[in-house]
């Protein structure tokens, strides 16, 4: 579905990703882990449109069957190709109400019937959410911030969602529940791009997973042999 | 002082400050977005003028036709304006885009002195817009009752827009996180040359309704006015339609009364604009309906 080949991602004169190569085949959730500042944001912002200093190849299976080069181009050709990120630290637009968040995530949609069904489906996913429409995103807490910001990244009807350090901040209570409704979400047919410090829960619902260190990928696997991986117990999961 | 005299004066307040309030919303819009002073706005204003001035007095087409032609040019102007000045240095320190703003004033201050030349013209107004009728001992022109009726219309239509339709809340986000807005797949360029558009326009209805009332057009016509209702922005919270409408309407309101009740002020008149700003910068910098001004990061 996804097929980056040797990414390059330059901030000024910071070398963020470097050669960077990985493939995410449709249906599956593939994870990044790594410690902060290993470049997991940054390869998920290049694929996402949001990074200027970015060279290789991000080649991308379009919906409609046919395979698009896609780096460099902005996010809104992204979104309407059907790429949606959910970017860390929520990014809730605080003084928009539930609501109005959600509509803002279907900008690139006009088929009104195709929206509202989206937002029931969201409200369904999140019913919290559902009972807070009309409130303003800023008076969220930071697990209902972060059921809104998966809700709005659904709501431009994507089939690669790509979710950037969901868990950050929450309660590991809340951390299992988005982690259970990102699993949902991929069984009903979307492809996940998962970026997570949270390695042990990142792993458990990985079907693909890749380990960032300084820029480049120093493994790879599924995510239950990464789990039994005594190099991976020994830097990520404190083992 | 009789009452009707003083209604006569509430008239030409409300008339002078919608037009104040007209041409902030320019102001307000575009620095809500982009942090941005535009301040060619004022001469965006001038334009709509000169070109409802040439379309009907010049080439004597019809004045509606006249205004649709200057609407246009005006939104053309303000689109090239923010192509050529200041999308270039999107992501240039803001203070290279507030100089250049001045800088894109002065040209088309001084361009416009040379291709309409610098002597004022005089506007011949249509006769149904000022000829007075009289309702119970008060005077009426046609033109003062206009002029506000059509602003708070297009007022209350901007409004609708803003808060229901998909591109408003483009603009109500873009203003708060201009990164998130763009990955909900919202072409950023393309919402700020809407505001650009709709704000030239509005500028350009201004322009018409003020050579109308003054009736006369001129190349500096639009720095005072602008600076004005820049003033009028800050002082309704900058960022804030609504309160960039009740600044100007406060502005025209102090600006009418003073010299009503004062008439020996008459000569101060254009200070009073700006003695009010330095107040509210040093009392309330956000203004009367501004949010707290976080610096963007």
């Amino acid at each position: 579905m996804l097929e980056i080949k040797n990414l390059d991602v330059w901030y000024g004169g910071i070398h963020a990703v470097k050669n960077l190569s990985m493939t995410i085949e449709k249906g599956e959730i593939a994870t990044l882990i790594g410690a902060n500042g290993a470049g997991k944001s940054s390869t998920i912002r290049a694929v996402a449109g949001l990074v200027k200093g970015a060279s290789g190849s991000v080649s991308y299976a379009s919906r409609d069957g046919g395979t698009v080069s896609i780096l460099g181009k902005p996010p809104e050709y992204m979104v309407k190709m059907g790429i949606s990120l959910s970017p860390e630290g929520r990014r809730i637009l605080p003084h928009l109400t539930v609501e109005e968040n959600l509509m803002l995530g279907a900008y690139s949609r006009g088929d009104k019937t195709g929206i509202a069904r989206d937002m029931e489906a969201g409200y369904n996913l999140f019913p919290r959410l559902k009972e807070r429409r009309k409130q303003k995103g800023g008076t969220l807490s930071g697990g209902e911030q972060q059921m809104l910001a998966v809700a709005r990244a659904l709501m431009s009807h994507p089939d690669l969602l790509m979710l950037d350090e969901p868990s950050l901040g929450l309660a590991p209570i809340l951390v299992e529940e988005v982690f259970d409704t990102i699993k949902k979400i991929n069984g009903e047919g979307r492809t996940i791009l998962l970026v997570e410090q949270n390695a042990f829960a990142a792993l458990k619902i990985a079907n693909k997973a890749h380990v960032l260190e300084t820029g480049s990928i120093t493994l790879s696997g599924t995510g239950s042999e990464l789990l039994q991986d005594a190099k991976v117990q020994a830097a990520y999961l404190g083992g | 002082m009789a009452l009707n005299m003083f209604l006569q004066h509430l008239i030409n307040a409300v008339g002078l400050g919608s037009l104040y309030g007209l041409i902030a919303i320019g102001y307000t819009m575009v620095y809500g977005i982009l942090r941005l002073i535009n301040f060619a706005h004022g001469d965006i204003f001038m334009l709509g003028a000169y070109f409802v001035f040439f379309a009907t007095i010049r080439y004597k087409l019809p004045w509606a036709l006249g205004v649709i032609i200057a609407v246009a040019g005006a939104i053309l102007s303000g689109l090239l304006v923010d192509l050529i000045a200041y999308k270039p240095l999107r992501n240039a320190p803001r203070i290279s885009a507030l100089i250049s703003a001045i800088g894109v004033s002065f040209f088309i201050e001084n361009a416009s002195m040379v291709a309409f030349t610098a002597k004022p013209q005089a506007v011949i107004q249509p006769k149904q817009l000022v000829e007075a009728f009289s309702v119970g001992g008060v005077r009426f022109v046609p033109l003062n009752i206009i002029v506000p009726v059509i602003s708070f219309i297009l007022v209350g239509m901007l409004l609708w827009m803003i808060y229901r339709t998909k591109q408003g809340l483009a603009m109500r986000s873009i203003s708060h996180d201009i990164e998130t807005t763009r990955l909900m797949g919202v072409s950023v360029n393309r919402i700020i040359a809407l505001t650009f558009a709709i704000g030239s326009g509005l500028a350009a209805v201004a322009g018409i309704m003020w050579a109308l009332r003054y009736p006369k057009v001129e190349p500096l016509m639009g720095f005072t006015p602008g600076f004005k209702a820049f003033i009028a922005a800050v002082f309704g919270g900058i960022g804030s339609i609504p309160g960039a409408m009740l600044g100007g309407l406060a502005l025209g309101f102090i600006e009418i009364m003073s010299v009503a009740f004062f008439p020996t002020l008459s000569g101060y008149k254009d200070a009073f604009a700006f003695v009010l700003l330095v107040i509210i910068l040093l009392v309330k910098p956000t203004g009367l309906m501004g949010e707290k001004l976080e610096d963007k990061i």
